[in-house]
């Protein structure tokens, strides 16, 4: 069941590999069965491609003044940039599809026992159930729908959407009452309202953003959209005026010279690339586990100005750790270790073993063995935890329970540990003491600690222009000090449901996107309110329907990622733009001399790259313009790379790669198959 | 090039970017009611305007009220004009007695003056009387001329607005450009071409007896206050036939040097105007960096192609200057050539020497300057629009490649803006190459052209370009004053006027609905030389992928085949 999912994860690379041995041969049957043009009209650009290539195909039948090998040329070349375009999707389409047809098998046939009115429970096929149902699920079963527990307590398997095999626990109320469709229950049985009618579950959802046909385009590529049919208006415009033009100059031009010229023009690199950008973003995101409600919000995730950052589990670990240890006056760093260590070692809380591990680390110890230990909990009395070894007590705790337990008045502390204690709590931490019967040791610095590389993280994403602000119910001084530390630019502290919601308000004021992560059923407001929400999947339904992603392994750090996605998409879709359109001036030095040459011979001046004949010139640039979609497949799919830097800089890069490369390479590539062709005597 | 020439040329710039940067803050406060040095003086008339009309000044409209208003305005001043000219016979100030005009002609030139075009199928001595000149003409230069300025204002504003849903009123705008933007600085050309000798008269035309004994018709008129508008507000429709070659309309050296930079003074200061609205004048430094270094670019090309000598006398017994051929011997090539590039460069149209009898290379600038849709300074208003939408098709085009959705001033360019740009790039193509087609097609059209060949064809391309980019010069040659040409040409006048203004008004409105987003690091940056630089690509790519296969079969062909 769960096996394409492991397999993703577990090497990516050699997966892509077999996928794409996989993918290829279903993909060209696809690209056949696409040319049908009513699926093709969702690309404009590719339908007027097609119905070119149908009136050439017409034309290599009546007589003219071109040899018919070429005009049988230039056909079959149309055809095949059709094919290369529907072909880029259909590849794009089935690395998505391989996933959700693996998902959608599981849920084939499924049965759901629906409570009836009178409380009694029929059998259904779970494709009948809807939105307000009440069904039954009982361990082994699969939960037939996405769902909110309503009643019972049991283990789910969620491998089959999360790909993690550890069973995680769903309950009525609370924060873990949302049950995926098409997992499994290892225990226990569970009553599950269903939230989502058919067609509308997180697995529909999945499977409508990996498939082109069904797929709703986005904001972008609507626009993107409107723009590549308005530049092949204005070269149809072009291209059936030249006609007339050339019959004023006392010449005329073969028809089928004027379609090639109309296809070369017309953006079809991007146009018939767009599909598969659009697709392959929506996989790549599928690929890291986070499911969109619509494309729209992906495209929105690189826009965002601003992300709202839960501290805990985001930012932090979200336990306190050790982080540094200071002796007491008169106490060796060994001594403190050692004392503190000892009172360490039977303390079972994650904040005990940080401190074992953080000793280990520095010193070289053997503790003694456990036989001689007598462990003392911490208990609500003296607030203290550690062991007896023989005659001494090693205890730890805060500060105020050790002095107690010394004998001691605050005032009475060292003026040097007063003032690490000092420090510490305001550079929010939390101190403890450590002592050996009545003498102290030195006090151990707990601190939140920040996540590694989320410091860096940040710092990428100031260089794009988003601003990070952390989300933290820690009073303003804890929260300033840990924003410090990770490199966070603004703070929420002592955060309320209603202070977060204001917050993306003001900001959303003022212009900028915000994008959240969430879990709890208070984060639903929020959620909703930010224009990218993205819940965890362990979280509540509440959040889940709220949000416009879910993160099915409830990482809140995946939130940068999804930036990345959303970037990358944009700048992909951006540079094969401004790539195609900056073609078409090698097209027409390639092919203005050819048309004209027999009404002006003197035009052949513009002939720069020297191709050989009129017909080699124009069937050169026509294979160009077929083959260029093949090379650019693969970046289509993959899409562009965007590093962290300024907008300027981005803009720099990408004009001079895509732009200025998008008007030398005709050249080169025109040129190479103009030898070719001539070499293989094929004009 | 002699030291004069140089100096023309340094004058020139001089004229028309010193003043440019507080004329463009003038131009600011005046549409934004502020008071100015003016108010004082124009205040009270203003005032008195809104209260004739009834129009309270506080009111602001929608997009679709502004475009209305604009639209009946037009309508009821084309009515106007077309009655006019077609009963010129019956109204008065009428010395020579001229009759009405033709009906297709009529129709032409008054659709020519609403439009802010002034193609001119006529001669202005021989077939209009004073009325229609002064209350026809004159009255359209002025109003088309605040029309361009009054779109400009609502899209600034719907640029700089946030969550608007008004862009100004049509009418205070109309009011306001007109009484503060164009009437005192027309006075002041007025009186200084007053001056030089440019007549202002309503006498009748003078008859004198030449020395041949032939008996000359010397024509008259209230000339001063028509050039004076017709070059401050990118008209161009001359008082006499051969517009400002004729040495009543540009008398001298001083004349030609105010007249040729008045074509641009309000134009580039303008640009300064957008950037008081959108409060960062960089983007207006940018703007007019890219506007100059086109300007530059086409004029250096056209200067040298002019100062080539003539191929078939390539012959050591003659010696050469520069051609002169259609040309005034009183301003030299050099001005000649500043003349034309500026005149097509903004779409102005008047024109101080003959652009049939220009090399083929700078009549090829002087189609480019239009084709790129008179965006290099422009029309009053009309080419910083147009400009406006070069720096949103170039936003939207690489503004992708920063993963964003692409932005202009905090502004999203959605699906709704890219409609609208698109509108507005099909404007040039539909003007010249579909009326240009049909033109050439036709055999009666067709043979409206005086020479075979190539440059027959660009005495045609000449005309639809003239007309759908509104500046109104003439590739001389074409017998333009036939049915079909006067009503095809109008049609590309209406085309390439409200093809922009009522999608460019929807834009406005579209924006100023929208949220702006704070500009910062990670915007598309739209100054600096980079953005300049992806502007200029953009502009000559997109004209040049359009029109290319045009210009070959007519300059370039002509070009190649001269062996220059």
């Amino acid at each position: 069941m769960n096996l394409p999912v492991s397999e993703v994860k577990a090497a990516p690379s050699a997966t892509a590999r077999t996928t794409f041995a996989a993918l290829w041969r279903p993909a060209l049957v696809q690209a056949f069965v696409k040319l049908d043009p009513r699926q093709l009209k969702r690309a404009p650009v590719m339908l007027v491609v097609e119905l070119t290539a149908i009136f050439t195909t017409l034309l290599c039948l009546l007589p003219s003044d071109v040899p018919t090998g070429v005009s049988v040329q230039i056909a079959v070349w149309l055809w095949f940039t059709v094919l290369f375009a529907n072909f880029a999707e259909a590849l794009a389409e089935g690395r998505g599809k391989a996933r959700a047809d693996s998902l959608k098998a599981g849920s084939q046939g499924l049965n759901a026992r629906r409570r009836m009115a009178s409380g009694e429970f029929e059998v259904v096929p779970a494709s009948d159930l809807r939105k307000g149902d009440v069904v039954r699920v009982d361990a082994g079963e699969m939960i037939p729908g996405d769902g909110e527990v309503i009643e019972g307590i049991a283990a789910v398997n969620e491998a089959a959407i999360t790909g993690e095999s550890a069973p995680v626990i769903r309950e009525s109320g609370g924060d873990r009452s949302a049950v995926t469709g098409n997992t499994r229950l290892v225990s226990d049985w569970l009553l599950v309202q269903i939230t989502s009618n058919p067609g509308e579950s997180t697995l529909d959802r999945m499977i409508a953003l990996v498939e082109g046909a069904k797929r709703q385009k986005t904001p972008n590529e609507v626009a993107l959209d409107i723009l590549l049919i308005g530049l092949t208006l204005i070269f149809l415009v072009v291209v059936v005026t030249l006609q007339p033009f050339a019959h004023f100059a006392g010449g005329s031009i073969p028809m089928v010279f004027l379609v090639a010229l109309l296809v070369t023009l017309i953006p079809t690199t991007i146009g018939g690339l767009l599909s598969a950008i659009g697709i392959a973003g929506m996989d790549r995101l599928v690929r890291l586990n986070v499911i969109a409600r619509s494309g729209r919000a992906v495209e929105a995730a690189g826009d965002v100005h601003v992300l709202l950052l839960d501290k805990t589990g985001t930012i932090t670990f979200g336990n306190r750790r050790c982080s540094a240890v200071h002796a007491a006056p008169g106490i060796t760093a060994r001594e403190l270790g050692e004392g503190a260590l000892l009172a360490s070692l039977a303390d079972d809380t994650a904040e005990g073993k940080s401190i074992v591990d953080y000793l280990r680390q520095l010193h070289d110890f053997t503790p003694p063995d456990a036989a001689h230990l007598v462990p003392v909990a911490f208990s609500a009395e003296t607030r203290l935890s550690g062991v007896d070894f023989g005659a001494q007590r090693y205890r730890k705790g805060a500060v105020d329970s050790v002095l107690a337990f010394v004998g001691m008045q605050r005032l009475d502390l060292p003026a040097a540990l007063a003032r690490e204690v000092d420090r510490i709590a305001q550079s929010g931490g939390t101190p403890l003491l450590v002592c050996v019967d009545k003498r102290l040791l030195g006090v151990i610095h707990l601190k939140d600690v920040v996540k590694p590389g989320i410091r860096e993280r940040f710092a990428e994403l100031r260089k794009l222009g988003i601003r990070t602000v952390m989300v933290t119910g820690d009073n303003p001084l804890t929260a300033a000090a840990i924003a410090a530390e990770a490199g966070v630019d603004d703070v929420l502290a002592e955060a309320t449901p209603e202070k977060k919601l204001a917050r993306i308000r003001q900001e959303q004021n003022d212009g900028r996107l915000v994008a959240m992560c969430g879990d709890g059923a208070n984060d639903a407001p929020a959620l909703a309110q930010a224009d990218v929400g993205m819940a965890m999947n362990d979280g509540t339904q509440a959040a889940r329907e709220a949000a416009n992603m879910v993160d099915l392994d409830s990482d809140p750090t995946k939130l940068l990622d999804v930036v990345q996605v959303g970037k990358e998409l944009l700048v992909t879709r951006g540079a094969l733009t401004t790539f195609s359109i900056a073609n078409d001036v090698a097209k027409y030095f390639a092919i203005l001399p050819a048309l004209f040459a027999a009404i002006y011979p003197q035009l052949g001046v513009l002939n720069l790259m020297q191709l050989a004949s009129p017909q080699s010139a124009i069937v050169s640039a026509i294979v160009f313009n077929a083959l260029i979609i093949v090379v650019l497949i693969p970046l289509a799919l993959r899409g562009v790379r965007v590093q962290a830097a300024s907008a300027a800089h981005l803009l720099r890069r990408n004009l001079l790669i895509y732009g200025l490369g998008g008007l030398l390479v005709p050249f080169v590539g025109i040129k190479l198959i103009d030898l070719a062709l001539n070499a293989l005597h094929l004009v | 090039m002699h030291s004069y020439d140089y100096a023309l040329l340094l004058a020139f710039f001089a004229l028309v970017l010193l003043p440019a940067p507080w004329l463009g803050r003038f131009y600011y406060k005046v549409m934004e009611g502020q008071r100015t040095w003016l108010s004082p003086l124009l205040g009270p008339v203003e005032r008195g305007c809104y209260r004739l009309a009834g129009v309270d000044p506080a009111t602001e409209q929608s997009w679709k009220t502004y475009a209305l208003a604009l639209l009946a305005f037009n309508l009821a001043g084309f009515g106007l004009l077309f009655a006019v000219l077609l009963l010129q016979g019956h109204l008065p100030l009428n010395p020579q007695h001229l009759p009405g005009q033709e009906w297709s002609l009529a129709f032409n030139t008054a659709v020519s003056f609403m439009t802010n075009t002034n193609w001119q199928s006529y001669s202005g001595e021989a077939s209009l009387s004073y009325l229609s000149q002064m209350l026809g003409l004159t009255v359209q230069n002025f109003v088309s001329a605040a029309t361009g300025l009054a779109v400009l204002v609502a899209l600034c504003r719907g640029i700089a607005r946030r969550s608007a849903s008004t862009l100004g009123n049509f009418w205070v705008d109309m009011t306001r450009a007109t009484l503060y933007g164009l009437l005192p600085l027309c006075l002041l050309l007025a009186l200084l071409l007053v001056w030089q000798g440019v007549p202002q008269t309503f006498t009748d035309y003078v008859h004198a007896l030449t020395l041949q004994g032939a008996d000359q018709v010397i024509p008259l008129g209230p000339a001063a206050s028509q050039i004076a508008i017709k070059q401050l507000g990118t008209n161009g429709g001359g008082f006499f036939g051969v517009n400002s070659a004729h040495p009543f309309e540009n008398p001298s050296a001083w004349s030609n040097l105010f007249e040729v930079a008045s074509i641009i003074l309000i134009p580039v200061a303008l640009v300064f105007t957008f950037g008081h609205y959108v409060k960062d004048l960089r983007q207006s430094r940018a703007i007019i960096a890219c506007m100059l270094a086109l300007f530059v670019i086409g004029g250096a090309t056209a200067l040298w192609s002019e100062y080539q000598p003539n191929p078939t006398l390539n012959s050591p017994l003659v010696e050469q200057t520069a051609p002169l051929e259609g040309k005034e011997s009183r301003f030299g090539t050099t001005a000649s050539v500043l003349w034309s590039v500026t005149t097509t460069a903004a779409s102005n149209g008047s024109v101080n020497n003959m652009h049939d009898s220009l090399n083929p290379l700078s009549g090829m600038v002087a189609l480019v300057n239009m084709m790129v849709g008179e965006v290099i300074f422009g029309g009053v208003g009309a080419g910083l629009y147009g400009m406006l939408l070069n720096v949103l098709i170039a936003v939207f085009l690489a503004g992708l490649m920063i993963g964003r959705t692409p932005e202009y001033l905090g502004k999203k360019l959605q699906a709704r803006e890219v409609q609208l740009l698109v509108a507005t790039l099909l404007v040039m193509p539909v003007g010249v190459l579909v009326l240009g087609a049909l033109a050439t097609s036709l055999p009666g059209p067709a043979a409206a052209v005086s020479n075979p060949g190539p440059h027959g064809f660009s005495q045609l391309l000449y005309a639809y370009t003239s007309a759908s980019a509104n500046n109104g010069s003439a590739f001389a040659g074409l017998g333009a004053n036939t049915t079909f040409h006067n009503l095809m040409i109008g049609l590309g006048m209406l085309i390439g006027r409200f093809g922009y203004i009522l999608p460019v008004l929807a834009l406005a409105g579209s924006l100023a609905l929208k949220k702006s987003a704070p500009v910062g690091q990670n915007s598309f940056p739209t100054h600096g030389p980079l953005f300049v630089t992806l502007l200029l690509v953009t502009i000559l790519l997109i004209g040049g992928l359009t029109f290319l296969p045009a210009l070959a079969l007519g300059p370039v062909a002509e070009y190649l085949s001269l062996g220059l």
